[in-house]
């Protein structure tokens, strides 16, 4: 893989005595699709949060589209306290800390596993929110309404992406009378709204019927090739997981067991033992 | 579709220019010095002061108590550039007509009494905006305390005349005045809730951590929203003081912040026509409709029991509470006033009516008819 979208190094999360990700190196490349699985407990949402600038990393460095966006490493109290792995890999390098919105404008979009839609406003103005970040008109300008040509742009995007995403005779729908599995869908679409180079779906089937499932694969299908998008993904659902994936990384205890196509890690031994657990008998 | 805009439109024309009628005619008659000419430039600045709050509050979704602070702010900024200058040496007389010695015109006054308040709101939102719903409802509750104190501190008498009161500077003569200031700043404030900006005001309230993933920077945001409604608070403020020919820093009270929070709750929180229906209730209700509760009254030879001084805020209080029970939402709860509603209301009762004379049989829901 030449160019990454996405690129973690050694990236350690610890929590207190808990190395919640310990060490953890990936990459999501161009128009892949990459998942991230493991039992309960293994530091999915963990490392997603540090992915998304939730929380700063205790070591490592990150990078979209090969500009570093976090880097740290532990200092003073946190560097005796540390239990994780190369604490002098980059303790030469500056210390980087953009916060949730910076990344967003660099192109990595993100949806929420518990559902977090702007619940009292309308379908539209949901997505609208999202194109609010590349809007150029001022404060003043806007509310002077002097940016029309601008605000009917950023209307007319809107509308365009509720009808890809089948959304669009709901529009003016409040956002939480909708049904689960289209919450989950307005979720994605403002997610788009952003412009991102990488969608970021935590748990996207979390809660849904086989039949929703299958429509949701196709649906991640169709917006990767229709926005040319890296997508990165926790799941739990197998079948979509196996389905949809063109890289598998495996976590056990916040470790990366292992990592490969979906069925070579369907076969691989440590994995199995992480999921059905191992006979200490045999 | 345009027929209706257009009918929207001319309905809204129509309705301001029978307020500006009303308006003139008490301008220009006894009714000028009446109770209702009171209540209505009063309700008029509050629906300006509850606005703004409800901006902060209702849109943005930051519970913040400054309110009185800011209207301070406004109302001292205002006082002290439009007082005469040969009038300083009587307001000041313990400061030798304070150091203050130029008088600026009513308009620009004004705009920068509002300045001054969101100034003051951009030095201490950096810290406080970091705070969450009850912290920072404390954190500026606090301000606005220290306010009231700093400025009647004895060191800022030449500025502040101290713990003196400040008069003697520009009014307004016509009512037409708080009206048309209020109605020029609501109207901005809708515009901007309107904006892309009051979108992501929005956002924030729904989702802070949502909004942040959809590139909303908040601190930007909160303190956008924080400075325009202190600025419109400053300019209530000043208002306020022109209404009250005076402007004492004892008078703004953290009483008078609960108040205009309490208006912002009854008409609704997020709704702008519920602020202003609300404001011109209250004033209204507290200062004129209930009055005759406080007069001990003799029907015959009967005399009512319990009326007399103070019962007045007993009746209003439990009209307060019963509002709050029976209106969970406000008046309005997030809904605004909009012809569409109006019509649509008046149309059922017309068919409602119809029916009735013509002898069909009345169906519910009286579409069904058609």
């Amino acid at each position: 893989m030449s160019n990454p979208v996405l690129k973690l190094e050694n990236v350690t999360m610890q929590f207190g005595g808990v190395v919640a990700v310990d060490n953890l190196s990936m990459e999501v490349g161009e128009g892949e699709i990459v998942a991230l699985i493991g039992p309960n407990g293994a530091g999915k949402t963990t490392a997603f949060n540090v992915v998304t600038g939730v929380y700063a990393p205790t070591n490592g460095c990150l990078y979209l589209d090969g500009k570093p966006y976090l880097c740290e490493h532990p200092t003073g109290r946190a560097k005796h306290d540390y239990l994780g792995s190369d604490a002098e890999k980059f303790a030469g390098k500056p210390t980087l800390r953009k916060t949730p919105d910076q990344i967003t404008k660099m192109g990595l979009a993100r949806t929420f596993q518990n559902i977090r839609l702007f619940g009292n406003l309308t379908v539209f103005e949901n997505v609208l929110i999202a194109k609010h970040m590349h809007a150029k008109g001022g404060f003043l300008a806007a509310t002077f309404h002097l940016n029309g040509k601008e605000e009917a742009r950023m209307r007319r995007e809107a509308m365009e992406l509720l009808e890809i995403v089948g959304l669009a005779e709901l529009k003016d729908e409040t956002a939480s009378n909708l049904p689960y599995g289209q919450q989950r869908r307005l979720e994605i679409a403002r997610a788009l709204a952003t412009d991102p180079r990488l969608l970021i779906l935590d748990e996207p089937a979390a809660g849904m019927n086989p039949q929703e499932t299958v429509e949701l694969t196709e649906f991640i299908r169709e917006i990767r090739e229709q926005f040319n998008l890296s997508i990165l993904l926790i799941e739990h659902h197998m079948n979509l997981v196996m389905g949809i994936s063109d890289r598998i990384y495996v976590l056990e205890f916040g470790k990366l067991i292992a990592e490969g196509i979906p069925e070579a890690v369907q076969m691989d031994q440590r994995v199995i033992d992480a999921y059905l657990g191992v006979d200490l008998d045999a | 579709m345009k027929n209706k805009k257009t009918r929207n439109l001319i309905c809204s024309l129509l309705l301001a220019a029978v307020l500006v009628g009303v308006l003139l005619y008490i301008d220009n008659s006894p009714l000028k010095s009446s109770m209702l000419s009171t209540v209505l430039q009063k309700g008029a600045i509050y629906a300006l002061l509850v606005v703004s709050m409800n901006l902060l509050n209702g849109f943005t979704g930051l519970f913040s108590l400054g309110q009185a602070g800011f209207m301070l702010l406004g109302a001292y900024t205002y006082a002290i550039l439009t007082i005469p200058v040969d009038q300083r040496i009587n307001v000041y007389q313990y400061f030798n007509g304070g150091i203050v010695q130029f008088q600026m015109p009513q308009i620009p006054a004004l705009i920068l009494a509002g300045a001054v308040a969101a100034l003051f709101a951009a030095l201490i939102g950096a810290p406080v905006l970091r705070l969450k719903s009850d912290y920072l409802a404390i954190a500026t509750l606090g301000f606005a305390e220290i306010l009231r104190a700093v400025i009647q501190w004895e060191k800022l008498g030449p500025l502040t005349n101290a713990s003196n009161i400040l008069r003697k500077f520009t009014g307004y003569d016509s009512i037409l005045f708080p009206f048309i200031v209020s109605g020029v700043c609501i109207a901005i404030i809708v515009l901007l809730i309107n904006s892309t900006y009051g979108r992501a005001f929005k956002a924030i309230r729904e989702d802070e951590i949502a909004a942040e993933a959809m590139g909303i920077n908040l601190m930007k945001h909160k303190m956008l929203s924080f400075c325009t409604s202190s600025f419109f608070a400053g300019i209530g403020g000043a208002l306020l003081a022109m209404f009250q020919y005076n402007a004492h820093a004892k008078n703004f009270t953290t009483a008078m912040t609960y108040e205009i929070l309490l208006i912002v709750v009854i008409g609704g929180i997020g709704s702008i026509t519920g602020s202003v229906l609300g404001s011109f209730l209250y004033v209204a209700c507290s200062e004129w409709w209930l009055r005759f509760l406080d007069n001990p009254t003799m029907i015959g030879t009967f005399k009512v029991p319990l009326l007399g001084h103070g019962f007045r805020m007993v009746v209003f209080s439990v009209v307060i509470m019963v509002i709050v029970l029976f209106y969970r939402q406000g008046l309005m709860g997030t809904k605004e006033f909009s012809w569409d509603a109006i019509f649509a209301f008046f149309g059922k009762i017309g068919r409602f009516f119809k029916n009735l004379f013509t002898g069909k049989k009345a169906v519910k829901g009286g579409a069904a008819n058609e």
